[in-house]
């Protein structure tokens, strides 16, 4: 029982955790353009993310093994963010001073674009504020998950993982 | 309170009726069960035990425990969970033991309504849907009952996509999946439904098996064929601590049906029991529906769930509590705190750890086990499989019992997914058809794929304990 990873005691993983187990992209592919990182370390018997992704980028020999993302290959189309059950891709792209971060978002309300947002970390902080980018509606997403894009400043990029929506 | 806006889902409600509870006129929605119009308009108290004259609410919402029982039109017993409004309805708190009416005729056997087929299934969930379909594609005439108002079993409240492969439905989200299913299953001519109808006994007479079954809780219906196929599905567990009967305590699947199936609000701020699957999606579905989620408190030092539905909701603020337990809840006629404390590496409760948590209602979310009356009735092997999370009947490969002619499948044949269920239910169907001589032996190649698939779903570190269940159940025929 000594050997319970810290992320299944808490409920959450720290990016330096998650490292031990997925392969991070580095900031110069971060620049480049958005590309996907799950944030899936347990090896759970699932597969769309890899039976989505339209080049291949996402190695997976049973579905019970992680997804690996080539951040070469991946061309950054978000269909992996829309499709995954466990609601645990993400998409990043550094671009100046900012990093624009897309996620998943099944509550209501759904931002609109260009609405600024309460932006939390991964245990529901609020840690700043941010600017809906693009908004995916549930009805064009691949997964039946809308999804939306938040520019966050840079140092935050690590660390938001959802949104509230607060409004007047 | 009613749901209107939903992230995910669509309420549509039926004629608006008018029920009598206690006098009382309510208003109501055809197509919603009495306990759920009765939640809706603020009713939990639905029943007083025998005994002490303790108050009783919901606690399975699916017809599998009797904490809902309540007076119907004067008569006592009824399943207020899975029986839908009736316009002018009388409904009463049941209190204790109620007496049956005198007035009333029982139905006659020589009355009953004789229904006849190859494949009798028992139960419409993913696991007897998915037998159905494939039976019947098979060339099999089959009859599908269910004792619930809707079919697709507990897949109509999972908002959640699932799990696995693109091929078994893995990005679709369960209420779809049912969908799906029911639409296939009602396109073969093949295949006759029995809604509200509750299989009560399996016999043997002669080369046939009788299923009996009461329909709309009047009408006794017979139902005939060679083989029956029991995908009957399990039970929320349940755990002891003080006041664990208050109104306001529910089985988690007792929320979801509520808050997924019938858009009805469980109440305003939840204290979640188990950090499970289950557990872990409740919360998050219990965000979707604009209700505030305290925490999930779990015994185990760890998450038992899948990591990723964990992260879902703790990004949305909820707290998960591993190694801690619910003591006791406090309250009159409704839940109104949750006490819950730390335990220590023997499981003990450290002293001086207690939270109070201010709720209005508690969710257990600690494991179901399997449903087995019917196949324990019948004379079917059991054995008691910790694996499997209870007892269940010992089977062959095809699903088959140590009973001829009667399968199992999904749930009820060891506690598992809705995946596996769909996987086992056509496994049974299939095998069902073959043994009966109506498949031809092509089929069997299907069988054959279903089972690698099985296979494949279960490799991974939580389908392998799963796995060594499933060898314990299997028994190898000579």
């Amino acid at each position: 029982m000594s050997e319970i990873p810290e992320y299944l005691r808490t409920g959450y993983i720290t990016p330096e955790e998650l490292q031990k187990f997925i392969p991070l992209p580095s900031e110069e592919r971060l620049r480049k353009r958005p590309v996907a990182i799950p944030e899936c370390p347990q090896e759970i018997p699932c597969a769309p993310c890899r039976e989505i992704c339209p080049t291949g980028a996402i190695s997976m020999p049973t579905p019970n093994d992680l997804p690996i993302v080539d951040y070469d290959k991946c061309i950054g189309c978000s269909l992996c963010v829309q499709i995954c059950p466990g609601l645990a891709f993400f998409m990043m792209h550094y671009v100046g001073d900012k990093a624009r971060i897309t996620m998943p978002h099944e509550l209501l309300p759904v931002p609109e674009r260009g609405e600024e947002v309460v932006l939390l970390n991964r245990v529901g902080e609020p840690v700043g504020k941010g600017k809906v980018l693009t908004v995916v509606p549930r009805e064009r997403s691949k997964g039946d998950t809308p999804i939306i894009t938040v520019e966050v400043p840079i140092e935050l990029a690590w660390e938001v993982r959802a949104v509230k929506v607060v409004r007047e | 309170m009613r749901l209107t806006e939903h992230p995910v889902l669509r309420f549509e409600r039926g004629r608006e009726v008018i029920i009598y509870f206690e006098g009382q006129p309510i208003k109501a929605y055809e197509d919603e069960t009495i306990a759920a119009a009765l939640h809706a308009n603020g009713i939990r108290v639905l029943n007083y035990s025998a005994n002490e004259k303790r108050p009783r609410g919901l606690f399975c919402a699916i017809g599998k425990c009797s904490s809902c029982l309540m007076v119907v039109n004067g008569i006592p017993n009824v399943r207020t969970c899975i029986t839908l409004v009736e316009d002018g309805m009388t409904i009463e708190r049941q209190r204790g033991k109620a007496e049956l009416p005198k007035d009333v005729k029982p139905p006659e056997w020589k009355d009953a309504k004789v229904v006849k087929a190859d494949i009798v299934i028992i139960g419409g969930g993913p696991a007897g849907l998915m037998a159905a379909i494939h039976a019947a594609d098979a060339g099999a005439k089959i009859v599908l009952l269910d004792e619930n108002p809707m079919l697709g079993g507990q897949l109509v409240k999972q908002t959640h996509k699932f799990f696995g492969k693109r091929e078994q439905f893995a990005g679709v989200r369960g209420v779809e999946i049912a969908r799906i299913l029911e639409d296939e299953v009602r396109k073969r001519e093949n295949v006759e439904v029995f809604l509200e109808t509750s299989a009560v006994g399996i016999f043997q007479d002669g080369d046939e098996k009788l299923v009996l079954a009461v329909k709309n809780n009047r009408e006794l219906i017979e139902f005939r064929g060679r083989a029956v196929i029991v995908a009957t599905g399990a039970m929320e567990k349940m755990i002891p601590f003080e006041n664990n009967d208050l109104p306001g305590i529910y089985g988690a699947g007792a929320i979801q049906t509520l808050m997924n199936t019938y858009g009805v609000k469980p109440g305003d701020k939840v204290l979640i029991v188990g950090a499970g699957n289950v557990g872990l999606i409740l919360a998050y579905q219990l965000i979707q529906a604009g209700v505030e989620v305290k925490a999930i408190v779990e015994a185990m030092p760890k998450v038992g769930g899948y990591f990723v539905h964990a992260a879902k909701v703790r990004r949305l603020g909820v707290p998960i509590l591993t190694r801690h337990t619910i003591l006791r809840a406090e309250g009159r006629e409704r839940v109104e705190k949750a006490i819950v404390a730390q335990l220590d590496e023997n499981w003990n409760v450290i002293p001086g750890t207690e939270k109070v948590f201010e709720v209005d209602v508690i969710a257990l979310a600690v494991g179901l086990r399997p449903s087995i009356e019917l196949l324990h009735q019948v004379g079917c092997q059991i054995k008691y499989i910790r694996e499997l999370s209870g007892h269940v009947a010992v089977r062959d490969e095809w699903m088959e019992t140590t009973v001829r002619g009667i399968f199992v499948a999904g749930d009820s044949a060891g506690i598992e997914e809705a995946t596996t269920a769909m996987l086992e239910g056509k496994i049974a169907g299939i095998a069902a058809a073959l043994r009966l001589g109506i498949a031809d032996e092509s089929w069997v190649k299907e069988i054959e794929k279903a089972q690698r698939d099985l296979d494949e779903f279960r490799s991974g570190p939580f389908g392998r304990h799963v796995m060594e269940g499933v060898k314990k159940a299997l028994v190898v025929r000579e």
